[in-house]
């Protein structure tokens, strides 16, 4: 058993660390949720993948490095710890690049992934529905076989990035007849920007349109942008939730650095002590979850597979962003109400963690039926 | 990096749950509290046997350390069996005792650590960083005293036993003087870093502690039936032992954190999270199993009863929250 990295990992750190000191903005950009910002973010993106620094974990025929986990981890720590500005490209790359990767032809890798990784495309995720959030299986929104592709009719919501994005992913239903509502659907790419398409940006808690709904009216998708086979989606969108995704959400470099800057707070306000506990708190845990991953990543590494445990870690890091966000409030004290600071936009951004990628329910339900063995329960 | 347990390392604590399973602990903490140690002792010399003892103490005085990572190990197996005594004590006193001949004296080392080593003596520990109270002094062979004034001393006796919440803790303050060992900055030094070990094996405990709250929560609500279904299914329930399993799941890398890297910090981190979750464990397992866990006759109080002494002995949260911003 051991923590250290071997001596590629440490070249590896100390390559990341001098490009991203000399690249990283001085200045915060603007946030990514405005029209501004998400340009900027997308500009941000291009400079990264320039130099291979936008995607290390993918192959290097993608614009990767081949990075390992580990390597990505190291990446990560180094990333935010140098104040790199937010991924604006998450979406693509954390969700629909594995399925990508595990279920996509080679033509399509070969078409989707270059410009994920330049962020020439910017990607959006379209799952949920009006009447589907967490029963995402009831979903209604249709593809219907047409000539050369699908066309797909319905409403898609809460899809993030939309508002500005270039296209999006999701899974529609293409066989109404299905005799289970997880059967008959069918994991699609389309273009945000392609007729039938009617995009309305929601303002999010502090206004800012960081998701939108899609009304979808007939929208043509052709074949080549269905991933694995029809009728297959709900297991293939499913699939990858158990590999290094578990481990890739949401990286621990990200969490160590807010420690850090909650710290450095802390002393600057004066060191009250009846907020030292707290601050406390975001330290430990910020430690716990990068060695909670870096376990995660040796089980992986050694040949095991990530699969509810990935639970225990979106409901630890979700809630533990918050509570770090709430710290840095209450340090702020009468300034801690004030908008379009970092600390606020983080603490709004905190505030969607329970709620997306599974509400926490869920992922309680997960952990005590698959992990502990407890009964199921009403949940189908 | 591998940041897992090697199959060895694995092994080995699972040949300690074997051998205490066997024993059934339960019975033998209940004698220890009763104030008849002869179960407990002997099952100390079996967890000698198996070499538990000897792995906070260096090779140079017949031990096989120092080995944290397998201490920890083997702790959360003790925690898991709720085994009684002094062995956080025994093994910090390893630990100063080694660090003292470290630091230049070698002759308390020499003297007291191959039998500690063996399991041929136990010792409890009164040191900065703990309370006031040495545990099991009652029972352990060797009562050690390290006073603010830089003295290493092996008291002579103790006042008598004062009952902690949990019976199977017997507290009591050492008496006064005694022969001193060793004297010296040397002797704080080696002390704090005899708090590191107690503080880590401790959190090891705990979590242990946690661990056999939650399993033996998870069985009962499976087979307890109330209106016509096993509570178990109901979401209340459910997502209770879920936040339990997440605090135990996140205190177990912090543990085998600071095992790796003995920085005070780390332990302190472990320490906290290791005891606010077997807490937290405690607090659930007595809230599902409803009335029958507000028992003294259902062995769950045996864990029930420990959890939180071990949250606060050797650093409170306050104190380890604290340790880890000094850092």
């Amino acid at each position: 058993m051991d923590l250290t990295h071997t001596a590629d990992e440490d070249a590896f750190r100390a390559e990341a660390r001098e490009w991203l000191a000399t690249n990283v903005p001085s200045e915060p950009l603007p946030s990514l949720e405005t029209e501004e910002g998400f340009a900027a973010h997308r500009e941000w993106e291009g400079r990264l993948a320039a130099d291979r620094w936008s995607v290390v974990n993918w192959p290097v025929e993608y614009g990767g490095r081949g990075a390992d986990i580990f390597q990505w981890l190291v990446f990560e720590e180094e990333y935010y710890r140098a104040g790199g500005p937010g991924r604006v490209s998450q979406n693509g790359i954390n969700l629909l690049a594995p399925t990508l990767f595990d279920h996509a032809t080679d033509e399509q890798r070969a078409r989707v992934l270059p410009p994920m990784a330049s962020g020439g495309t910017i990607w959006a995720q379209a799952w949920s529905e009006p009447e589907s959030g967490s029963d995402l299986a009831s979903l209604r929104s249709t593809g219907v076989r047409t000539e050369g592709g699908w066309l797909l009719s319905g409403q898609k919501t809460w899809s993030s990035r939309a508002a500005f994005a270039d296209r999006a992913f999701g899974i529609f239903r293409t066989d109404p007849d299905a005799p289970k509502p997880h059967q008959g659907l069918t994991y699609l790419m389309f273009d945000l920007k392609a007729p039938g398409v009617t995009v309305r940006p929601i303002g999010r808690l502090d206004g800012k349109p960081a998701f939108a709904e899609l009304f979808l009216d007939q929208v043509f998708v052709p074949d080549r942008d269905v991933i694995g086979e029809p009728g297959q989606g709900w297991r293939i969108a499913m699939s990858t939730t158990g590999n290094e995704r578990g481990l890739t959400l949401r990286s621990p470099g990200r969490f160590l650095a807010a420690a850090d800057r909650l710290v450095g707070l802390w002393h600057e306000r004066g060191a009250e002590a009846e907020l030292r506990d707290r601050v406390a708190d975001a330290v430990i845990g910020a430690r716990a979850y990068q060695l909670f991953t870096y376990a995660g990543a040796s089980r992986f590494a050694a040949g095991g597979t990530i699969g509810a445990e990935s639970s225990l870690n979106k409901v630890f890091w979700s809630e533990y962003d918050i509570a770090l966000h709430e710290t840095a409030l209450d340090l702020l004290g009468a300034e801690g109400e004030l908008a379009d600071t970092a600390w606020s936009e983080g603490y709004v951004f905190s505030l969607a963690g329970p709620i997306y990628a599974g509400t926490n329910e869920i992922q309680r339900d997960i952990i005590a039926e698959r992990l502990l063995g407890l009964p199921r329960g009403r949940r189908a | 990096m591998r940041f897992q347990l090697t199959d060895e390392q694995q092994d080995f604590a699972r040949s300690l749950d074997g051998l205490l399973t066997a024993a059934g602990t339960p019975a033998v903490v209940r004698s220890w509290a009763a104030g008849d140690p002869a179960p407990g002792l002997a099952l100390w010399s079996r967890l000698a046997d198996a070499g538990v003892f000897a792995l906070a103490v260096p090779e140079a005085y017949e031990g096989v350390g120092p080995l944290p990572v397998e201490l920890a190990a083997a702790f959360v197996e003790l925690g898991r069996h709720a085994v009684p005594g002094p062995v956080v004590e025994t093994v910090a006193a390893a630990a100063l005792l080694g660090r003292l001949a470290d630091l230049g004296d070698a002759s308390p080392a020499k003297r007291l650590l191959p039998a500690l080593a063996s399991g041929g003596t136990s010792a409890t520990l009164v040191a900065p960083g703990g309370g006031p109270y040495a545990l099991d002094a009652d029972s352990a062979d060797l009562c050690l005293t390290v006073t603010d004034g830089h003295e290493l001393t092996l008291a002579s006796g103790h006042h008598p036993v004062v009952v902690s919440a949990d019976p199977a803790r017997r507290l009591a303050v050492p008496r006064p003087g005694g022969e001193v060992l060793a004297a010296g900055p040397a002797v704080t030094e080696a002390a704090a870093y005899a708090l590191g070990w107690a503080r880590l094996a401790t959190a090891a405990q705990s979590l242990g502690v946690g661990l056999t709250l939650l399993e033996h929560t998870v069985a009962y609500v499976k087979q307890r039936t109330q209106f016509g279904t096993p509570i178990g299914a109901f979401q209340a329930v459910k997502h209770r032992l879920a936040d339990t399993l997440i605090a135990l799941e996140f205190a177990r890398p912090l543990l085998y954190g600071a095992a790796l890297t003995m920085a005070p910090a780390d332990i302190a981190a472990a320490k906290v999270t290791a005891g606010e979750a077997a807490y937290t464990a405690a607090r659930t397992a007595l809230q599902l199993h409803g009335a029958v866990g507000y028992t003294e006759e259902l062995d769950l109080s045996l864990w029930l009863r420990k959890a939180r002494p071990l949250r606060d002995s050797w650093g409170t949260p306050s104190a380890c929250r604290a340790a880890v911003l000094t850092a």
